[in-house]
């Protein structure tokens, strides 16, 4: 078995032979026979046929990948009417005597390269589309098609490059996946791939000699196994089957509300843990956000990151979201979540150290930080703040101060803001016996179940010799979470989970009985939830 | 002459797409459009795809559009709502 990595542009297995495909060598002329306005008018009529094709390709897009992506082949027509790219092609006609086929491909290869030398990663992938249509007219001219890329079998594809239009191109009823040598994950064919669903790497230092070999790409893992050994090729046969299982019942599960038999709807929101799973949160179908970790921001960064860092994330992730909840939880740092310039002093005990909401009311200015960035980012969509680790009614009070001394500051600084919904984190047994008088000063309450549960049992989770002792469904954990869910709605607060439990399915209809409004899970764990739900009649006595 | 300046939103910058789109807004006005960087450093005619995308324009960089030529008072109207728009 041999392993190659690469970089994955999208979560998911693909199994199959490899094919590799080579694109043809086209000899072209260097000089012509003809003058250069003859020459020209070759050009001229190649280029209005490869717009034709384009069109073409633009429609097929249209339908398979939707406008936005499909946008890229108008581009590619609207490159072919550049005056720049014309003049240059002209220049070379006229005073080098050469055909239009060299003309062409050395104005691609100059326009690419300039794009290939911009400082912007963005732009250095609109390279392979300068080259892209250049070849697209190079083709015409000889009258040649690019060889059929899929063979008859159903196979993942190799190639050095493949370009957007050859990616729409490709029978997907035949392609398993595809890898590539060269090519960013920012690239339009990386994008393409991602709206179709196809697993996908890229920048694998591949060999000729796989040609034919069985292979998986490990998406998850970025990487591509070539004949592997029987047990991962049956550990990844299951891995795909559950995929394919995620996936139908996402077909028969989208769009349909969480709502029990007899009525009862609830929230089901996604945990996530940076701004790049909401791509995730999206294809799961979620109706929110429940757990928006910020502290990834910190742990990735190698000083503070500042309010506008922080502003440009939150942002992003709110306009995606467009409109739907997004509740992000303040720093929670400390314990075994450590940054080295917080320069946090080794404790005997961490768990029950300084950390999260501890740290952000003694280091005011950090906090702040923050609590302004979010706000800023409240504008753009509906965001909800929580605050973690709380243990009283005055840690509540002091934090909504300190938001509101930032409301002021931004206010004066003539900044937009949204409403903004404020709720704690309930994880320690504190919080829970003190709920009723914490309900008076918050919106919601989202327990926190991993915490809440080593707090209550004192049971250190990581220490394999208790495993005999713990019980993730200890009654003792069960009535501190029933008991808080009906103290916030004593107080008009909402009640959600947003820990592990909270996707543990053997208690979906527990925590439903209970008057639970919402339950934050994985974004893999939404479907399967929905589906639970759905089936439960809480009208019916309880089985157990 | 006329002359304003925008301050780009798309996180993006100026990437193909409004670059494209910009080259199809111009090329239906009857003023001559240019745009150059804050700097000074580089300018393209709005009508030159590959030029506008060649300017590199990031997020938050202010551009200063020049319309010359035409009606250059219902030009500059048009481009500064294409930018409100677009970009």
């Amino acid at each position: 078995m041999q392993v190659a990595t690469g970089k994955s542009i999208l979560n998911g297995i693909a199994i199959g032979p490899l094919r590799i495909y080579k694109k043809k060598e086209t000899e072209t002329a260097v000089t012509s026979s003809l003058t250069p306005e003859e020459e020209y008018a070759r050009f001229d009529e190649a280029r209005v046929k490869a717009q034709e094709q384009l069109g073409a390709l633009y429609d097929k897009a249209l339908d398979e990948v939707g406008e936005d992506n499909a946008a890229i082949f108008e581009i590619h027509q609207m490159m072919l009417d550049d005056d720049d790219y014309l003049d240059a092609v002209k220049g070379i006609l006229d005073t080098q005597g050469a055909t239009a086929e060299y003309a062409v491909s050395t104005t691609g290869e100059n326009f690419s390269a300039a794009f290939a030398a911009m400082e912007d990663e963005y732009m250095r992938a609109r390279a392979a589309d300068v080259k892209d249509i250049s070849r697209r007219v190079v083709n015409v001219l000889l009258g040649q098609d690019d060889e059929e890329m899929m063979a008859d079998q159903p196979a993942i594809l190799v190639a050095d490059d493949l370009t957007p239009s050859e990616t729409v191109q490709l029978d997907k009823s035949k392609l398993l996946g595809f890898i590539t040598r060269h090519g960013s994950s920012n690239s339009h064919t990386a994008i393409l791939a991602r709206t179709m669903n196809i697993p996908a790497l890229v920048g694998v230092d591949f060999q000729d000699d796989w040609d034919g070999k069985l292979a998986v790409i490990d998406g998850y893992n970025h990487c591509v196994y070539i004949e592997p050994a029987q047990e991962l090729l049956s550990a990844m046969e299951e891995k795909r089957a559950n995929d394919l299982k995620q996936e139908a019942l996402l077909q028969s599960l989208k769009k349909k509300p969480n709502v029990t038999l007899d009525g009862k709807e609830i929230k089901v929101y996604a945990n996530i843990g940076n701004a790049g799973d909401v791509g995730l949160v999206l294809q799961n179908d979620a109706q929110g956000i429940g757990l928006f970790r910020s502290e990834f921001i910190y742990l990735d960064s190698q000083d503070y990151p500042s309010e506008d860092q922080q502003f440009m994330l939150y942002k992003r992730v709110v306009e995606t979201m467009a409109g739907k909840k997004v509740i992000i939880r303040t720093l929670d740092i400390g314990a075994d979540k450590q940054a080295d310039y917080f320069e946090l002093d080794k404790e005997e005990n961490p768990a029950l150290g300084y950390r999260a909401i501890r740290i952000c009311l003694t280091r005011k200015e950090v906090f702040k930080t923050q609590l302004r960035a979010i706000l800023r980012a409240s504008a753009f969509g509906t965001v909800s703040i929580m605050f973690p680790m709380i243990i009283s009614v005055r840690e509540v009070r002091d934090a909504k101060e300190i938001l509101e001394e930032c409301r002021a500051e931004l206010q004066e600084r003539g900044v937009a803001m949204g409403n903004v919904e404020i709720g704690i984190m309930v994880e320690t047994p504190a919080a829970v016996m003190m709920a009723d008088e914490l309900a008076e000063e918050v919106e919601f309450f989202s327990l926190g179940t991993n915490d809440l549960t080593q707090y209550t049992l004192a049971i250190d989770r990581q220490n394999p010799k208790l495993d005999n002792f713990y019980d993730s469904h200890h009654p003792a954990v069960l009535r501190m979470i029933r008991h808080t869910i009906e103290a916030g709605h004593r107080h008009g607060c909402w009640v959600g989970i947003c820990g592990e439990l909270g996707a543990d399915q053997t208690l979906t209809e527990t925590f439903l009985r209970y008057g639970v409004d919402e339950l934050s899970v994985s974004p893999a764990s939404i479907l399967p939830l929905r589906k639970i739900i759905r089936s439960l009649d809480l009208s019916k006595e309880s089985q157990d | 002459m006329k002359q304003f300046t925008y301050t780009i939103t798309d996180p993006v910058g100026i990437h193909a797409r409004p670059a494209g789109m910009l080259a199809k807004a111009a090329k239906a006005l009857d003023s001559t459009v240019t745009i150059s960087k804050a700097d000074g450093s580089k300018s393209a005619a709005a009508t030159k795809l590959m030029a506008v995308m060649g300017l590199g324009v990031k997020t938050g960089e202010t551009i200063t559009f020049t319309i010359e030529g035409g009606d250059e008072e219902a030009s500059a109207a048009a481009m500064e709502q294409f930018c409100k728009d677009n970009m």
